[in-house]
């Protein structure tokens, strides 16, 4: 039997650009250029895996996003997922993470699934929640936040490293689950893939094909109101001397100075 | 006055910090309730009370240490539900934040995560966020549903503001899916007898720069002679120098200290995005053009072999 993967991932604004907001709030996308989130590209790796241990497996990588985002999709694709499904939709503007889940989880249980696998968090808004919303939403065991995954007979098992202890979790499918950058080295696309990418099949879905109204996502039907974005001010000019063999002292002095020692 | 869910984070009744700087916060908008879960649950009351909790709710069952999240959830919502608070505050860990967001899904509400202040609002709890590696500074504030926050470490005072603390026995009954993921094993992680790294008041950290696993013996000694926390740079978990959990960075912690000393650490956007909130940063490289020497207050261009030993020796004689 097919072992059904779907990716979820993120097309970012990069972040060694000149990341701001724009005069809405949202993020500003056209200044700065977008790629796939790095931190997902464990998770299509982590799925290409899966799938080759599996006797038949089909990967399938989702992203909700406006056009540029078929840039994410394809670099999935170019490493070796199988197809692509894209939810563009002018209403989705400034969607926050409630409403993209619920979008996310929708287009999932269209798409059919066995097993969901994300990333730890975006790079851009680094919440970190997206995976254990979309298991709650989708009514299915989260297993998050690993360092290790495999997947044998039905049931996921995987590591996960918390603050205060590391746990060996253990779920059935369906499940969703999200890797860290532990998790193992993402591939870079071969030149074959990045052909045979261009050939493979990229679904577009829009609001309606998922029944969502409009005011269920967007800016306005967001769950949460930004209100200000100010940008910080640069670090005033520190000292800085060069070591000639007193180095350690002078910093002892400063920080002495400063009431730490 | 309003009530605020407080979500206590603690290991075997010891309350962490960040829980007690919770509920510095919950004062400011409201009264602290707090929910304190599985074992050990009950020891934590009398600190919460120390600290403002009017009240207590307490809950211990198996399923919170079998089972992953979902447990905690259904207490979390079970308490909402009793208490119908005008906030739910959780500690930002990787665990709160997961907790805090299925609640919100549940009650309907929107989710703010890694707040590092909050003050009351004419709507509501406004919250301030870093965003960009700490190179934007928003106000949000949740517009529907009860709003569900989690708060990054060391971003409150801790005061003591003793209130009633009244313990009262939360019935959970746990949902369907409580039991879905496992925990078969536990490992806990092993103590070092420092700081926790998200906790620490001061942060002492290595990069590539470091050169060598048995090098961070240096980056310890100093840390030891601050009282401070060990983190390590991408580049020198990815070498294998350190391990991944005192990793900063963007896939790391994010780390806001009073004093972070970064050593042999270039200072790229990844690092930089964990912890360019730090009140007083100070940086060691032998690369004068390094991008760490534009965040710092003062940089010490020279060999970290040199300067960090002479550093420790000097900390170590001044606090005789």
């Amino acid at each position: 039997m097919s072992l059904r993967i779907v990716v979820c991932v993120k097309y970012v604004p990069d972040a060694t650009g000149d990341r701001h907001f724009a005069d809405d709030l949202t993020v500003d996308r056209d200044d700065v250029d977008g790629l796939l989130s790095e931190l997902d590209e464990y998770a299509v790796e982590q799925a290409l895996q899966i799938a080759e241990e599996a006797d038949d497996a089909e990967v399938t990588v989702l992203t909700v996003g406006p056009e540029d985002a078929k840039d994410a999709l394809r670099k999935a694709l170019s490493m070796g997922a199988d197809k692509a499904v894209h939810v563009e939709d002018d209403d989705l503007h400034g969607t926050d993470v409630m409403g993209t889940s619920l979008v996310l989880a929708k287009a999932i249980e269209k798409t059919g699934y066995d097993v969901v696998i994300a990333g730890m968090a975006s790079t851009d808004g680094t919440m970190g929640v997206l995976p254990a919303i979309l298991a709650e939403r989708l009514g299915v065991p989260q297993v998050t936040l690993l360092s290790e995954v495999s997947i044998e007979d039905g049931v996921v098992k995987g590591r996960r490293d918390g603050d205060t202890a590391s746990e060996q979790l253990e779920a059935s499918l369906p499940a969703v689950v999200s890797v860290t950058d532990q998790s193992g080295e993402a591939r870079y696309p071969s030149f074959k893939g990045i052909m045979a990418a261009k050939k493979k099949p990229v679904e577009s879905l829009d609001l309606s094909d998922l029944d969502i109204e409009a005011d269920e996502v967007g800016l306005e039907g967001s769950w949460t109101a930004v209100d200000s974005a100010t940008e910080r001010p640069a670090r005033t000019a520190g000292t800085i001397v060069k070591d000639e063999g007193e180095g350690g002292k002078q910093l002892a002095e400063f920080l002495a100075s400063q009431k730490f020692i | 006055m309003a009530e605020i869910l407080v979500y206590v984070d603690h290991v075997d009744g010891a309350v962490r910090k960040p829980t007690l700087e919770l509920l510095t916060l919950a004062r400011r908008i409201g009264e602290p309730v707090a929910v304190a879960l599985g074992n050990g649950a009950a020891d934590t009351a009398a600190v919460l009370a120390e600290h403002g909790a009017v009240k207590v709710l307490t809950a211990d069952a198996p399923e919170f240490a079998e089972y992953l999240v979902v447990p905690k959830v259904d207490a979390l919502q079970a308490a909402y539900e009793a208490v119908s608070p005008a906030a739910v505050l959780v500690p930002s860990s990787a665990e709160g934040k997961e907790i805090a967001a299925r609640l919100a899904v549940r009650i309907g509400s929107g989710i703010i995560t890694d707040a590092v202040d909050l003050e009351a609002g004419d709507e509501g709890p406004v919250a301030t966020q870093s965003a960009f590696a700490a190179s934007f500074t928003t106000k949000s504030r949740v517009s529907k549903g009860t709003p569900v926050i989690t708060v990054k470490p060391n971003s409150a005072p801790v005061e003591a503001a003793p209130a009633a603390g009244a313990v009262e026995t939360l019935a959970v009954s746990f949902s369907e899916k409580a039991q879905g993921t496992k925990i078969v094993a536990r490992t806990p992680r092993e103590s070092t007898g420092r700081p926790e790294l998200t906790e620490a008041a001061i942060v002492v950290s290595g990069g590539r720069g470091v050169n060598g696993a048995e090098n961070f013996a240096i980056i310890e000694a100093l840390a030891d002679s601050l009282g401070a926390a060990v983190g390590a740079s991408r580049a020198a978990v990815d070498a294998g120098w350190y391990p991944h959990s005192n990793q900063v960075g963007q896939t790391g912690k994010s780390v806001s200290p009073q004093l972070y000393i970064a050593s042999g650490i270039s200072g790229a956007i990844q690092h930089r995005a964990g912890m360019q909130t730090s009140k007083t940063i100070v940086a060691i490289n032998k690369d004068a053009e390094a991008p760490i020497f534009e965040l710092v207050d003062y940089g010490v261009v020279g060999d970290l072999f040199d300067v960090v030993p002479q550093l420790t020796e000097e900390v170590k004689s001044r606090k005789g």
